[in-house]
Formats: structure tokens, sequence, C-alpha cells
């Protein structure tokens, strides 16, 4: 087995609103190995952003640890989360309001450079570590003294990757890198995204709501529901088997550009139910079509049912039971 | 009566601005059959949206500019109409579903009072009686006609748009576009948002001209497709030749740059380059500077229709025999 590079424990994020206490995450566990991708899906308002930003103490969890190469992060303190920074690194998914509009392109991807004191500033080897980082991303050498408005987006995202790339870190976050793109763009980033990762041995977390990219770029997929992990797999095993009642609703729903395949599509009832003081059993109960009494009442635990396939769901134990 | 519910002939629309000429549609020809739904399909700056607002005549002007074509809609060209029989055509026999549902909306109207105006002002009811129908209307689009009453910030991103659909059906319109309907909307929710644009428009036998980027919606939702670039309808065929024999080198860079479900690959083909500046356009062939097959004289030529076969049609220099296709296509 690989090296484990990341493993979270019972990490619960609960954020206080007016109305009551949102349970953005509430208890999940995973584990990454190194050079791995793990695909995180799930609809708006389920948490896969927050568990980017909890991994990387952007947020504060409010309960629960986070192992990174074995070492618990989650008490570190200010300064030795900076250190760590050279190691975690994210992507974020909006190009237009993740660059500050008054910095150069060569001011932005120098920032983390020059912060972590890894070259002076006004250096020469400052300049090539930029030019480097930019010809790695696919950056033009022309654009070094562009300003973002000036870009499109593939290129703004560019240059947020080229950031996150300047401190060579280990492991990546990339919260739907690829969202705000269009199709012809989303594909050249995806390329790059794998071949920088070939490349420098990365790690992705890679968070998004569309799954035909997920597919793609994943090793293994997580799928996320109102603040938990409903169902975790290898990503061909899950596409081909699917066995929570939510993935399966999830993967019937996307559109398919072929008018071959024509599927049977599970058409959910009803809305994700609210993520405020969430009543017990399973969240996802109110909108399954199989929910039994159980369900409403206690909370399934991600189990791993063979392939390194792990589901939360009591008709899949029952199932195995009989 | 024609067949033809609608008729785009040659329909050019700039933006003039400070910084240049924005030829956003040139030369953009369309037809749509009644009861038909047509996929516009394009990326962003291709121009769909300029197309679709130039239907309803709601080029912001200025700085957008209608230069010149025609639009004819039920044997009547809109571009000659009187603001005021443009008013009359407007929401009742032409509508359209906006991309965001969350600003299409008033928000200090309740969602029955945004229904019901429209149906009071084109059918002439009273208002008591438009508010009833504006009742039917929302149960139609599956939300219970006590919520009437409510705002739109009280309805979820889903509901706020069975709201705009339920506003845009309410006078029964022969055509309705639908500008990404369904793009702000999460996956299971944008399958239940796209099974009842198809229920109803088969209930009403609406013709529909579908704006969207996702070739998924349009396998599942259209008759024909029409791929724009540049402002231009650059393949134009029935949903079964573009899907099984795409013709463009552009719509075929769009296929090859989708993730795949159900073959894995390990590269995705993206199109080389980026979009072309609507302010300074190629000369020739618009989409020559990130065709693979491109070759000098498609920077100077612009391509003209080809037939492919029946309702097939193509832009492109190969097919009109004046280049080779660098591979088979």
């Amino acid at each position: 087995m690989a090296e484990s590079i990341l493993k979270v424990k019972g990490i619960k994020k609960y954020f206080s609103t007016p109305k009551g206490m949102l349970h953005a995450v509430d208890g999940v566990d995973f584990e990454m190995e190194k050079g791995e991708t793990l695909g995180l899906v799930g609809e708006s308002g389920c948490g896969k952003s927050t568990i980017g930003r909890v991994i990387l103490r952007l947020l504060e969890p409010t309960e629960g640890e986070i192992y990174f190469e074995d070492k618990n992060i989650s008490q570190l303190n200010k300064k030795e989360m900076i250190k760590l920074r050279r190691d975690m690194q994210i992507i974020f998914q909006d190009p237009f309001s993740s660059l500050n509009p008054r910095l150069s392109v060569s001011e932005i991807i120098a920032e983390p450079l020059i912060i972590h004191n890894i070259v002076k500033k006004k250096n020469s080897e400052l300049e090539k570590e930029v030019l480097r980082l930019m010809d790695l991303v696919g950056l033009a050498k022309r654009l070094v003294n562009a300003y973002p408005h000036e870009l499109d987006g593939g290129r703004r995202q560019r240059i947020g990757i080229a950031r996150a790339l300047a401190l060579r870190p280990k492991f990546i976050v990339a919260d739907e890198p690829v969202s705000a793109l269009d199709v012809s763009i989303q594909a050249q980033i995806l390329n790059l995204l794998q071949d920088l990762q070939e490349e420098l041995g990365l790690t992705y977390l890679f968070i998004t709501h569309d799954l035909s990219v997920v597919k793609h770029i994943s090793d293994n997929i997580a799928v996320m529901y109102l603040g938990k992990l409903v169902e975790k797999a290898p990503a061909d095993e899950l596409f081909r088997n699917s066995l929570h009642p939510y993935t399966q609703a999830l993967l019937s729903a996307i559109p398919v550009p072929s008018i071959k395949s024509k599927r049977e599509r599970i058409i959910l009832k009803g809305e994700i139910t609210s993520p405020i003081d969430p009543k017990p059993g399973c969240r996802f109960a109110a909108r399954c079509n199989y929910a039994m009494d159980r369900c409403f009442k206690e909370d399934p635990e991600l189990t791993e049912v063979g392939n390194n396939h792990h589901v939360a769901c009591f008709l899949v134990e029952e199932k195995a039971n009989n | 009566m024609s067949d033809n519910i609608l008729e785009i002939k040659d329909l050019v629309v700039h933006y003039i601005t400070d910084e240049g000429v924005v030829e956003a549609v040139n030369g953009l020809n369309m037809t749509l059959k009644r009861g038909e739904t047509l996929g516009l399909v394009g990326e962003t700056g291709a121009g769909k949206t300029t197309t679709a607002l130039s239907i309803l005549r709601l080029v912001p002007n200025p700085p957008g500019k209608i230069i010149s074509g025609e639009i004819h809609f039920d044997g009547e060209n809109l571009l000659e109409l009187s603001e005021e029989e443009m008013r009359s055509i407007r929401g009742n026999k032409i509508s359209m579903i906006f991309q965001d549902p969350m600003t299409s909306l008033n928000p200090v109207m309740t969602v029955g009072e945004q229904i019901a105006e429209g149906i009071e002002i084109h059918q002439g009811l009273s208002t008591d009686e438009a508010m009833e129908k504006a009742h039917e209307m929302l149960e139609l689009v599956g939300i219970p006609r006590e919520r009437a009453i409510d705002y739109p910030h009280q309805f979820s991103g889903g509901m706020k748009q069975r709201v705009v659909i339920a506003i845009a059906l309410a006078c029964n319109p022969s055509l309705l576009i639908a500008d990404e309907p369904t793009t702000a909307l999460d996956v299971t929710i944008q399958a239940q948002v796209l099974e009842l644009m198809r229920n109803l428009r088969e209930e009403f036998n609406t013709a529909m001209i579908l704006i969207t980027h996702d070739l998924g919606i349009v396998a599942e939702t259209c008759d024909k497709v029409a791929v724009m670039y540049a402002g231009e309808v650059i393949e134009y065929a029935t949903l079964e030749q573009l899907f099984e024999n795409p013709k463009h080198p552009y719509t075929i860079g769009l296929f090859g740059s989708i993730p795949s479900l159900e073959h894995d690959v390990e590269r995705l083909k993206p199109i080389k380059g980026l979009m072309p500046d609507p302010t300074n356009l190629p000369s020739g062939c618009p989409f020559h500077p990130r065709c693979s097959h491109a070759q000098d004289i498609c920077k100077e030529r612009k391509p003209i229709v080809t037939n492919i076969e029946e309702g097939h049609m193509v832009k492109c220099l190969i097919y009109e025999g004046v280049i080779e296709a660098k591979e088979v296509l």
C-alpha cells in the first residue's frame, strides 16, 4: 500500500446562525494516499468546500482531527501553520475573484515565494522562478506584467494554479477549478492538472459538482450529502456499481451527450433538506425512494462492502446480511 | 399558415462601444418549425444570448444595434413592428426564460402577482381571474397554489426557476426561448426542471429555442441543433445527424472536450487557443486560428453553407472541396 498523506477523522464543522446550528460537515472520515486524486462530489450546500477549507485550516474544525503526513495538524498554532502552507495549497473556483486585481501576473505568482522567504524580493532568481512557473502552467512570457482583468477565465485559472504551485506543495485542494470555464478551456485546464500531477507527484483533493469531470480525473470518488459521506469507492467501481440511492439518482441525472444511451432516470422528489439542526437519521431519507422506518431514527455508518467500496445505507447493509 | 414559426435571415447585431465594435452576431440564418425544439449551442461569447434577445427585440440599445437582417415570426417581420406591437408579442406569443432565476424575478412582488401580471395584460382578464389562472400555472409546475402569496426569497433556486417557467408559459406562447434555464441549478434539480419543461412543451405544443453549452442537455431535449461560433451558425443538423456524424472541426472539438461517462479516456482532446475577440474577428473562417485542419486559404476565404445531406448544413471549406482534411473527420 502506498504512503498515506492525509487522514481526516470525525471532522465536524458547525456554523452558528440565527436560525440554529448549521451542520455544514457532520462527521467525515477519509484517508488519501500520496499521488492520488480523490474526487469529492455533491450538490451545492452539501459541505464539500467546507471540508476543503477545514483540511487547510482556513476554517477551524468544530471537532475532529486532521493528519498530514502522520502529523496531527488540527492543533498547530499560527506559526506552525504558515510553515505547513508550503506543503498544502488551494486552487479556487472563481478565477475572477480569487486574484488581487491590483497585482500583476508576476506579482501574484511571486507573492507566496516572498512571504515564505524562499527568494528575496527584486532578485533575478525570483524573476526566473516566476517565469519557470508561468511556463509550467502554459502562460506566455509576454503576460508577465499583465493584470488579471486583461485576461480570460482560462488564463486567470492558470495564474491561480501557478500561485498554488509556487511553493512546490505536495497536496492541493482544487475547489471547483474548472466550473467557471467553457468546455474547450475546461479540457485544457484538466489536461494541465493531470500533467502537473504526473510531473510533480501531486496529491489532489478535487472538489466538484460535475460528475463527468470527477470521473475523468479521480482515482477515488467520495459522494457527499448534507455534511456526510454517503459513498466512497474507486472511480470505475462507483460508476459501474453505485450502491447508495442518492449516488444512483445523482448519476442517473447527468445529461449524457450521446443519443444512443437511453438510460432509466431516477427523478428525486423534493429538494435538499435544511442543514440547520438536522433531525437524527439518514440525511437523505426524506427524498429516498427506499426509506424504511429505521432510516428516520438511526444514522447509517460508512462501512466497507468489499473492493474498497464504502457506503452508508441501511438498505445495502440489510441486503448484505440476507 | 407556414410550417415555420420562426425564420431568421442574415441577422447582424453589433454592440458599439468605446473600445470598438463588438460583432456579436454576423449573418445568422436559422429556421424553426412549429412545436420543434432547437438547441443553440456554443461557448461564452458565441452570440447565443444576443440572438435570443434580438428575436424579442430586447438587445440593449445603446450599445447594441440590429444592423441588418430579418426575423420572421408567424409570417411577420418582427424588426418592422412598432414598439407597441412588439409589446403585445413579448410574454404572450414569444416568451423567455432567463438563465438566472435569482435575478429574473421581482423581489418585492409575490410570485402569484408576477405570474398574473402577464396574464392580465395579454389576455384581458380581471385581476381576480388572472390570479386564479396564476394559481393553476403554479400547480402545473409543481408548486402548491397556497404559495402564490410568497415572495421569491422564500423559494429555493429550483422552485424559483419553476416560477419563471410558469410566467413564461402563462399565456401559452407559440415560441419559448430558454437561455441556459438549468445552468444555475444542481444536477438532480436540473433533471426535475428539464423533465417539467419537456412535459409542458408536449402539452402545449410550444416551439422552443434552448440555449445551452451542455451537449448532454441537447441530446435529451432537442430535435435540431445549431452550433454557433463567433456569431454564426457553423453547423446545423438534426439531433441524430449532429451526434452521430458531426462535421465541423469545432463541433468535433466540442465533443472531444467533454469528459465521457461511458468511455475511459486518458486525456481530453481540447480545442487549442481561445474564443476570438469579437471586436477583432479573424478574417476568412472565424475558426481558422484554432482549427487543426486550417490552411492558408482559410484565412482569406469565408466558407459558405454546404449541404451534407437533407437538413445537415455546415460552414467549412473542407466540405466545399477547397481543402483536404488532415485526418478523416
